[in-house]
């Protein structure tokens, strides 16, 4: 067969993305995938292939587009070591819940289940951490699964999903049939949220004295930060903002509080403590922010809107559940939740947060290092508030709570971050993502001294794609920070393998020829920043900052998040 | 703890009993006994399964998020119809397995083969009493246990598993808005 209308399997996968409005991948070429390659050769100029350095890079560059942009973000890798490579960028998807297709090659079909060469279950392997996940043997299916796939990606709790496409399905020719139905009966994801449970929040809010809003991830999925922003007001409640949730609220409203849970501020967690009726939209509850569950809120009702029915009480006890979609929850509830009066429970919140001072711990002092962690973050916010198209990768440890509590946040998917899964390694290969997505916006990834030497290497992906809109502050301290800090606190100090070590970061970028600079004084910051900013091209600043300064307030694993550690 | 019989509607699909398995395991919940086979529909498998928890809210939940899973039912409270089947081989002198036949045949249970000085025994019936008659062989030494697992039905007329959203998906409806 080889008439005009017949395709190869690996034709079909890349007609299929297409056909998906896919223009972007990220991935590594190998023996099990190269038919996809060779294919991929001809829709070149509609899609277009990043060479990453590392197939974890590729899937999280991919997850990194798929935050900035929205939309569902796609790597590609071979099978055995390529395939699992990407297991750690899958497992942060799912559960930071990011829409990812994850396409990887497969031994021939014949060889399946013979430990063939570069032969590994990724089926298997991936099942507990994708929504769904597909092995294609037979090409006829492909329209079909990557349909399927891009669906159950982008729908109901977005997240990754997988199809692993033997080499046999890519090499064969047959006659594609697009648009096949979907074999999907037992998949319903949720939108609107039924009537009745919106009645029933509704009431329950128009009764609290002390209500309180906990804005999560879903709220920045959903495209609903006009929608809350409209309710709170409307509503006069204060909004609590996760982690994720930042940027779903701007910081400098006055109704905003700031982000509670391990690191957050004595006057958020207080009032989640104190308030009467709490109004999760889109957080899953992470014991991050809540603590010890059984202690949350417990004063509180508890409304929970989420998109998916397996968030509901599965960490804090629901009073009324609404599954559905955020934005559509908030302009319902807006029709029917009259004005509070909510004026004294906001200043009893505003006396607590004067009375804690809660930034003490980062004021500077005359022992002070002459580079304080805090002390960049400042150059940071001072540079930012000048400026509107910009947007910021943190890592995870340390850098990350700073950047989470000190610098401002406005505008949604400014803010991007691995939480749930903590993948140290994620923000420079994500932010190569972020950067391709929105090419017109200055992508800062901000991370620590370990996690950058855990993926730096896609600096050289940054350069050979031509990316020249990120920008790369190091929080050198050289510990493992976080580890460092928890062993400070709560394991008599005994730095068991925190220590860490390190190239000059300055000349290491240098090296892979992107800019380089070194900031050791506090009254350097502002202008590297700046001097960063406007270079035509990616640039690295290594701020060597204080040692072991460290991330407070903390509220102790395990404990209520009404204990916390001030200082 | 408590136990919860669960009535599972799946997509006969390779894998799928791997996830529906893999996802009570990694949940933590412990399955006392599950099991499978095709249903009354071409192309859609039933499990029963059993497992320890207090509260099944949680479990019915995931196992609903699943792609492959069409429908989950907890049917602990509903009083649903329950059977389990066991054989047992009981290796005994002539006089002896004579008595432990009498027995049996007292319990309801069927006499499937007798060679020598062994017979295999088979009992269906509601877990409870398939508990009690295996109890009321172990003195005579059972040397090989074979058990189903628990099958559940509910009672009266209602499938309780074909909802209204499966049976329009079913009959070639598209159940999802954005489609």
């Amino acid at each position: 067969m080889t008439g005009a209308t017949t395709r190869t399997g690996a034709q079909i996968l890349c007609e299929a993305l297409i056909r998906e409005g896919v223009d972007l991948i990220f991935g590594i070429p190998g023996g099990a995938i190269m038919p996809f390659y060779h294919a991929l050769w001809e829709y070149r100029d509609r899609l277009r292939h990043v060479l990453c350095r590392h197939e974890q890079g590729a899937g999280h560059a991919a997850e990194g587009y798929a935050r900035a942009s929205g939309r569902v973000g796609v790597c590609v890798a071979t099978s055995g070591p390529g395939a699992t490579n990407l297991v750690t960028a899958i497992a942060d998807a799912w559960m930071d819940g990011t829409p990812l297709v994850a396409i990887t090659g497969q031994v021939p079909s014949a060889l399946i289940g013979t430990d063939a060469f570069q032969e590994v279950d990724i089926t298997g392997i991936t099942a507990p951490i994708t929504k769904h996940n597909y092995l294609v043997t037979d090409p006829r299916t492909l329209p079909r699964v990557i349909a399927e796939a891009f669906h159950i990606a982008r729908s109901g709790r977005p997240g990754p999903v997988l199809v692993d496409v033997t080499k046999d399905a890519q090499q064969a020719t047959i006659e594609p049939e697009w648009d096949a139905p979907f074999d999907l009966p037992g998949y319903h994801p949720p939108v609107a949220p039924c009537e009745d449970a919106i009645r029933a929040a509704a009431a329950m809010l128009s009764h609290a004295e002390r209500p309180l809003i906990i804005a999560g991830h879903g709220v920045i999925q959903s495209g609903a930060t006009l929608e809350l922003l409209a309710f709170a007001e409307h509503a006069h409640i204060p909004v609590v903002t996760t982690l994720h949730g930042l940027g779903a609220f701007p910081e400098n409203n006055r109704l905003s509080l700031g982000m509670p849970g391990m690191h957050g501020w004595v006057h958020v967690n207080r009032a989640i403590q104190m308030c009467d009726v709490l109004l999760n939209i889109g957080s899953r509850f992470d014991d991050r922010v809540t603590g010890k569950a059984s202690t949350f809120a417990p004063k509180a009702k508890v409304i929970h809107v989420d998109l998916d029915p397996a968030q509901i009480g599965k960490v804090v006890r629901t009073d009324v559940p609404v599954i559905g979609d955020a934005r559509l929850a908030l302009i319902a509830l807006r029709g029917l939740v009259r004005p509070l009066e909510t004026r004294a429970w906001l200043d009893e919140i505003r006396a607590l947060e004067a009375r804690h001072l809660p930034r003490q711990a980062y004021v500077r002092r005359e022992r002070s290092a002459p580079l304080m962690p805090h002390d960049v973050y400042d150059a940071m916010n001072d540079a930012f508030r000048e400026r509107s198209d910009w947007r910021v990768i943190t890592d995870v440890g340390q850098h990350q709570m700073w950047a989470a509590q000190l610098l401002d946040w406005h505008r949604p998917r400014t803010h991007i971050t691995s939480g749930g899964a903590g993948t140290m390694g994620f923000a420079l290969p994500a932010a190569l993502g972020a950067a391709l997505a929105t090419p017109d916006t200055t992508v800062w990834v901000v991370c620590g001294d370990g996690g950058f030497q855990m993926t730096n290497q896609e600096i050289a992906t940054l350069c050979q794609e031509g990316v020249r809109n990120v920008k790369i502050a190091v929080i050198n301290n050289g510990y493992l920070g976080m580890v460092r800090q928890w062993q400070e606190l709560f394991l008599q100090r005994r730095y068991s393998e925190t220590p860490l070590t390190g190239p000059d970061f300055a000349l290491l970028a240098e090296a892979y020829g992107i800019r380089g600079t070194t900031v050791t004084h506090a009254e350097n910051a502002r202008r590297a920043i700046d001097d960063a900013w406007r270079h035509d091209g990616c640039a690295l600043v290594d701020f060597r900052v204080e040692r072991e300064a460290n991330v407070f307030p903390i509220v102790p694993q395990g404990n209520s998040i009404g204990e916390m550690v001030v200082s | 703890m408590q136990q919860h019989t669960l009535n599972v509607l799946v997509q006969d699909h390779p894998g799928v009993l791997t996830r529906t398995v893999s996802l009570l395991r990694r949940r933590a919940y412990n399955i006392a006994s599950l099991a499978v086979g095709h249903s009354e529909t071409a192309g859609v498998s039933r499990m029963t399964v059993v497992v320890d928890a207090t509260d099944a809210t949680q479990v019915v939940r995931q196992l609903d998020g699943l792609i492959e899973v069409l429908a989950v039912h907890d049917l602990t409270a509903s009083g649903a119809v329950q059977r389990e089947t066991v054989l047992a081989r009981i290796v005994a002198p002539g006089s002896r397995l004579a008595a432990v036949v009498t027995l049996a045949l007292e319990d309801g249970a069927r006499v499937l083969d007798v060679g020598g000085e062994a017979v295999i025994l088979e009992l269906t019936d509601t877990p409870e009493r398939v508990e009690a008659f295996i109890g009321r062989l172990r003195p005579a030494g059972i040397a090989e246990l074979r058990r189903t697992g628990t099958l559940a039905m509910t009672r009266g007329g209602q499938n309780a598993d074909r909802e209204a959203s499966f049976q329009s998906q079913a009959d070639g409806v598209a159940g999802d808005s954005d489609q």
